[in-house]
């Protein structure tokens, strides 16, 4: 069981109040139609899911229904923090890019 | 080592208090090299050794561990075997593995307990039954045991199981595989572990991948905490750690690793004597030949690898054990654990060649992947010996995630992810 510090709501909650949205800072390809098909299927179904630290959205479904980021580790499940997606892409870029 | 189990051996041992039994399987040092490396001593990859061995003839090969052999999810799971699936592709590859189990006791003269009790899946709302007519129709189709069975006929099979018209969700029907049951997971991995090393193969425990040497796209070893191991051919049987191993080669996979949660409790007198599974209230639970109840919980919605699960999953699956079971409610848990699952987009495994020359995968069995252990160890031993899919698990290739051929089997994987 997490708990989640919401950037939105600027509470901590219970995991149970969230959803949780996979790995966070996909990108979608500007012209699905020009990449080819290992691309396309790249952006669809791969992941890294990384043994580590993971930038992850969540939705705090049952509070603002907004999305954030999330910095976790999926070792040890300590979180380094939240922020909004905005805020998060900027830390994110700071730290050149995944974990 | 070399002698067979048999009654004489066993009444001959008793007379000497058992004491004069020996190590079921070696273990192994390293060697510099050998012919083929499956990295992961589980229940697929001890199979995998084993069948590589005793069908292809290849006797130079090593399962190296990071832990200890059938220490991950062989030792983490709710033991169901079934091959009630929906799709031909899936339905085929389950039903080899099930064939298999029928006779794996004999083939590897040790016990694996597989006890063919029967799986129900039950029926709870119209569109749960008409999918599961849909299921065993199919099931039919493809020459696999499956009955639809109304409220009337599952309550008399299992007479403790609510099947009340004023239940919150209410036992309409069920689906039910005569040929299913479950087995003794320890003793899977150890009869694969014995059988693989009477054919020779080294097992070797405690010794992790922490780096693969692929010169020219082709695979030639593997760093290890205990040295370089080297080998053309690799075979990754490391189900939560796949996309560990994967990143190491520059592969990307298309996996998200979860903790799946179970539960055992006290042991108890025999009163299930059957499987019950049940995707609506989403639990699912059968009675061990200790008498313990074991029951699955799902899987937790964020990817993790700590091999431990929330609280709250653990308490939406006692509430729905106890929805099916109102008998229950007073048993107490002795164990619970989480293990890594590593779930596929479209809830199929990945049984398949990758980009680099003599390097295979063989994961992405997410929440089922017990029942397919002979099976999967069997068409990929067939893979890696042949450097081409067998014909059952052709389409379980990895390229399936460009062509866009998924096999959908969430509504059969009997765990919703």
């Amino acid at each position: 069981m997490f708990v989640l510090f919401c950037p939105h709501c600027r509470e901590k909650r219970e995991e149970e109040e969230f959803g949780y949205g996979g790995e966070a800072f996909r990108v979608r390809p500007a012209a699905p139609e020009a990449v080819d098909d290992e691309a396309w299927g790249d952006y669809l179904f791969m992941r890294n899911n990384p043994k580590g630290w993971h930038w992850e959205l969540w939705t705090h479904t049952t509070g603002c229904r907004k999305f954030f980021v999330v910095k976790r580790n999926t070792a040890t499940n300590a979180i380094a923090g939240s922020w909004t997606l905005a805020e998060g892409r900027n830390v994110y870029d700071a730290e050149g890019g995944a974990g | 080592m070399k002698k067979d189990y048999s009654f004489w051996s066993l009444f001959a041992k008793g007379l000497k208090y058992n004491e004069g039994w020996d190590p079921a399987w070696r273990s192994a040092t390293p060697k510099p090299s050998y012919d083929v490396v499956i990295v992961g001593a589980g229940g697929h990859g001890l199979a995998t050794a084993y069948y590589l061995a005793k069908d292809h003839g290849i006797r130079d090969i090593a399962v190296i561990e990071k832990g200890y052999l059938g220490g991950g999810n062989t030792a983490r799971n709710t033991t169901i075997v079934r091959s009630n699936y929906l799709w031909d592709e899936a339905a085929l590859l389950y039903e080899h593995a099930l064939k298999l189990w029928e006779g794996l006791t004999e083939d590897l003269n040790f016990n694996v307990m597989f006890s063919q009790r029967g799986v129900f899946n039950l029926g709870h709302t119209l569109q749960d039954m008409r999918d599961i007519e849909r299921r065993v129709n199919a099931n039919n189709l493809n020459g696999i045991d499956a009955v639809v069975l109304d409220a009337h006929e599952v309550k008399r099979r299992i007479p403790i199981l609510n099947t009340s018209k004023a239940a919150r969700y209410p036992v309409l029907g069920a689906s039910f595989q005569p040929r299913g049951g479950i087995a003794r997971h320890d003793a899977v991995a150890w009869g694969f572990a014995r059988a693989a090393s009477k054919h020779g193969v080294d097992i070797i425990e405690n010794c992790e991948v922490t780096g693969m040497d692929i010169a020219n796209g082709r695979m030639a070893g593997l760093e290890t905490t205990r040295g370089l191991i080297r080998s053309e051919r690799v075979g990754c049987v490391a189900s939560g750690h796949s996309s560990v191993l994967a990143k190491m080669a520059g592969l990307r996979m298309p996996i998200e690793s979860h903790p799946l949660q179970a539960f055992v409790s006290e042991s108890m007198k025999p009163v299930l004597d059957t499987v019950v599974m049940s995707n609506a209230v989403h639990g699912y639970a059968s009675q061990s030949d200790k008498g313990e109840l074991v029951i699955g919980a799902g899987i937790d919605h964020a990817t993790s690898y700590t091999q431990r699960g929330s609280p709250h999953i653990i308490e939406q699956t006692a509430a729905a054990i106890i929805e099916l079971f109102p008998i229950f409610s007073r048993v107490r848990m002795n164990r619970q654990w989480g293990g890594i699952v590593d779930t596929t987009p479209d809830a199929c495994p990945i049984i398949s060649k990758t980009k680099v020359k003599g390097l295979y995968f063989n994961c992405g069995w997410g929440t089922g992947g017990f029942k397919a252990t002979p099976g999967s160890g069997n068409v990929f031993a067939y893979t890696i010996a042949k450097d081409e899919p067998h014909p059952l698990n052709k389409a379980f290739s990895l390229d399936r995630f460009s062509t866009g051929h998924l096999i959908d089997e969430h509504g059969a994987a009997g765990v919703a992810h």
